[in-house]
């Protein structure tokens, strides 16, 4: 009996003449860890002090999410999931629900900003190596947070029930049905009827406004755990656990309170600067967040003449359409390529080299004999899913863009323009030239990854320093 | 606590055989949770076929009607446009329409105009590629996103696939297949009825 004691939290006895207060906290710490979670996670989670621009992005995302769940749970007062009423019920909430349309335009730019600061969070975990050990794992569940997320903005986007609505879902839902064999049951069984429809639109709804959203906020709260275990990396890549003070804390770390609070407040006031303008004089964006197609009511029997999904998924949709059967041939001689160079080039055991080409083999059969369509969702697909590999294919000596080789830096600035390059031929009408630079982009992004191992380790890095670098104000 | 660690195994098989049992009741309660989000009885209902007229029906112009939720175009082709079909054959995917007989093409719409009379073409007006309604490009001759030696058909708007005015998809375009024609057979001269194909 006395072994179990040791491990429970001792009983703390607090003076009777202390402040009420104190001794209300008392009675709920013996009970609850909250004073242990507060010390964990804000006054005593040390956080290095040279966080820059960057940094402010990961409590952008969590004041997005709850402006999202919040204005959520207002607008699902007034909508209808019913396909001949949810447009109605949109515009309802737009004109006759008081001060429904700043909740609508909250929720619908929120989701935009999600993405934006979502991609910028994530291209601060790119330069500066936050995925790095021990990190893999805060990475990867922020790789999970981003694919939650575009199936929240997606199943999001079919509610209004606009045309845009409609054929991006009949699009993307289609997409499941180019999965050999299963594919037709596969996208019967989730739009639940032959055609997208009131079926769809309703278990779309129930997995934007509950099911997904449970996982999202999970995964945050995963994300975050996760970050706090191994504590925050930073623009220089410099564990700063490795130099400690006598009581163990961090030399170059402070307290998350009151310092980076603070620091975020600001963030947030600028953040909603950008934010309240876009809600009060451009809601719709010119088109990007809100587009205009989809002020026209869901037309089973006309696809709009020109289709285009929202701005943040444009990238992969360019990855989509790049995969036409010439493409497909291309993968072919490119799969066959590699596996000779394999074969001819490496130092690796004949056991291994065959599998290689019989793989490639396979691979290319495969390719050969498949439609070109199911391709195309492959490489949609993997676009994302590669991402989740970030953290083994990076060899680079060291963590941080600024103290890798220099021409490091025009690799990641290409892979930008690329990356915004493909976004804009996502919005626009399929043209041949089009077609062509979106095949070599997407050539490029899944070079950058998979040949990572290789070129990451090309070049002289810097020296890094033994503490970060940082001047005070 | 004692000191004997020995397993008490048939402890451990009745744990084993437990466990199993709640697994076995788990996935037995999934099944109607799965099965629940499968099309249901009323949609499944909805298939039904429909008649139409199409007395009314120029040459050139083409109706649109809705059969299970997806547009069906009818289209009254001109003599000029049957002509058309068999120029483009060499740049078409699959002009004899072998691919997926089955699903897209009855056996009686397996000829080079896909109907059943040369200038009446059914089909369903969803692009083979990723379900969006293709748009009609009847006029022949260059213009935007169709090749110069164009000779009319339709283009699909979201990924730039075009068919031919018998619904055949020309080669090297994201879409794989044809438009599906539909089960589909003449009442009388101008009534047809789409979604059966059995004598009555």
């Amino acid at each position: 009996m006395i072994e179990v004691q040791t491990n429970m939290a001792q009983f703390k006895e607090i003076s009777p003449n202390a402040p009420m207060a104190d001794k209300l906290l008392n009675w709920v710490d013996n009970r609850f860890p909250a004073s242990k979670l507060y010390k964990e996670h804000l006054s005593e989670y040390y956080a290095p002090k040279n966080f820059n621009f960057f940094y402010f992005f990961g409590s952008l995302a969590m004041l997005v999410l709850v402006i999202q769940i919040v204005t959520g749970i207002f607008l699902v007062m007034h909508y209808k999931p019913e396909a001949s009423m949810a447009f109605a019920s949109v515009e309802y909430i737009m004109r006759d629900v008081p001060w429904g349309w700043l909740i609508r335009y909250m929720h619908s730019t929120g989701a935009s900003a999600f993405f934006v600061v979502v991609y910028l969070h994530m291209f601060r975990g790119l330069i500066y190596g936050s995925y790095r050990q021990p990190r893999e794992l805060v990475w990867i569940f922020g790789c999970t947070i981003f694919l939650c997320l575009m199936a929240e903005a997606f199943m999001g986007y079919l509610l209004p029930w606009g045309q845009m609505s409609y054929w991006g879902a009949q699009v993307i839902v289609n997409l499941f049905s180019a999965v050999p064999f299963i594919g037709p049951d596969l996208a019967l069984l989730i739009r639940g009827d032959f055609v997208v429809g009131d079926a769809t639109l309703n278990r779309f709804f129930s997995f934007h406004v509950i099911a997904v959203p449970l996982v999202l906020v999970g995964l945050v709260a995963a994300h975050i755990i996760a970050l706090h275990e191994v504590g925050s990396n930073n623009p220089d890549g410099v564990e700063i656990k490795a130099k400690k003070d006598a009581n163990g804390i961090p030399l170059d770390g402070i307290p998350f309170h009151p310092y980076y609070t603070v620091h975020d407040i600001f963030g947030v006031g600028v953040f909603l600067i950008v934010f309240c303008s876009i809600i009060f004089f451009a809601p719709e964006l010119g088109g990007y967040f809100l587009e205009y197609n989809n002020f026209i009511p869901a037309d089973p029997l006309k696809t709009p003449a020109h289709i285009a999904p929202v701005w943040y998924f444009t990238p992969y949709y360019s990855m989509l359409r790049a995969i036409t059967s010439e493409m497909v041939n291309v993968l072919i001689v490119i799969a066959l390529g590699s596996a000779a160079w394999v074969a001819l080039k490496t130092q690796l055991s004949v056991v291994v080299k065959g599998a290689v080409a019989a793989a490639a083999v396979v691979v290319s059969l495969m390719m050969f004999s498949i439609d070109a369509k199911f391709w195309g969702v492959v490489v949609m697909g993997g676009a994302v899913v590669i991402l989740f590999f970030l953290p083994w294919l990076d060899h680079c000596e060291v963590k941080s863009i600024r103290y890798k080789p220099e021409w490091h830096k025009i690799m990641y600035g290409i892979f930008v323009i690329n990356f915004v390059v493909l976004a804009y031929l996502g919005v626009q009408p399929p043209s041949h030239i089009g077609e062509r630079v979106s095949q070599v982009g997407t050539l490029f992004y899944f070079g950058f990854f998979l040949l990572m191992p290789w070129w990451s380790k090309i070049g002289q890095t810097k020296v890094v320093p033994e503490r970060v670098v940082f001047q005070a104000h | 606590m004692s000191d004997n660690k020995s397993i008490d195994s048939s402890k451990r098989t009745w744990l084993i055989a437990t466990s199993c049992a709640g697994a076995v009741g788990t996935v037995a309660t999934a099944i109607p949770f799965a099965s629940s989000i499968q099309p249901s009885e009323r949609a499944k209902a909805a298939g039904a076929s429909i008649e139409v007229d199409i007395s009314g029906v120029k040459p050139g112009e083409k109706i649109t009607v809705e059969w299970r939720g997806k547009p069906v175009w009818i289209v009254r082709r001109t003599p000029e446009q049957v002509a058309a079909l068999g120029q483009v054959e060499g740049q078409l995917a699959d002009p004899q329409s072998q691919r997926k007989p089955s699903e897209l093409t009855p056996d009686y719409a397996r000829n080079q105009a896909r109907s059943i009379k040369p200038e009446i073409f059914v089909g369903v007006g969803i692009c083979s590629h990723l379900g969006c309604s293709p748009s009609d490009k009847f006029q022949p001759g260059a213009q935007a996103s169709l090749p110069d030696d164009w000779t009319g058909g339709f283009l699909c708007p979201c990924h730039g696939s075009t068919f031919d005015m018998a619904g055949r998809v020309y080669k090297n375009k994201p879409a794989p297949d044809n438009l599906e024609v539909p089960p589909h057979m003449y009442l009388s001269d101008n009534r047809l009825l789409i979604g059966e194909d059995k004598k009555a």
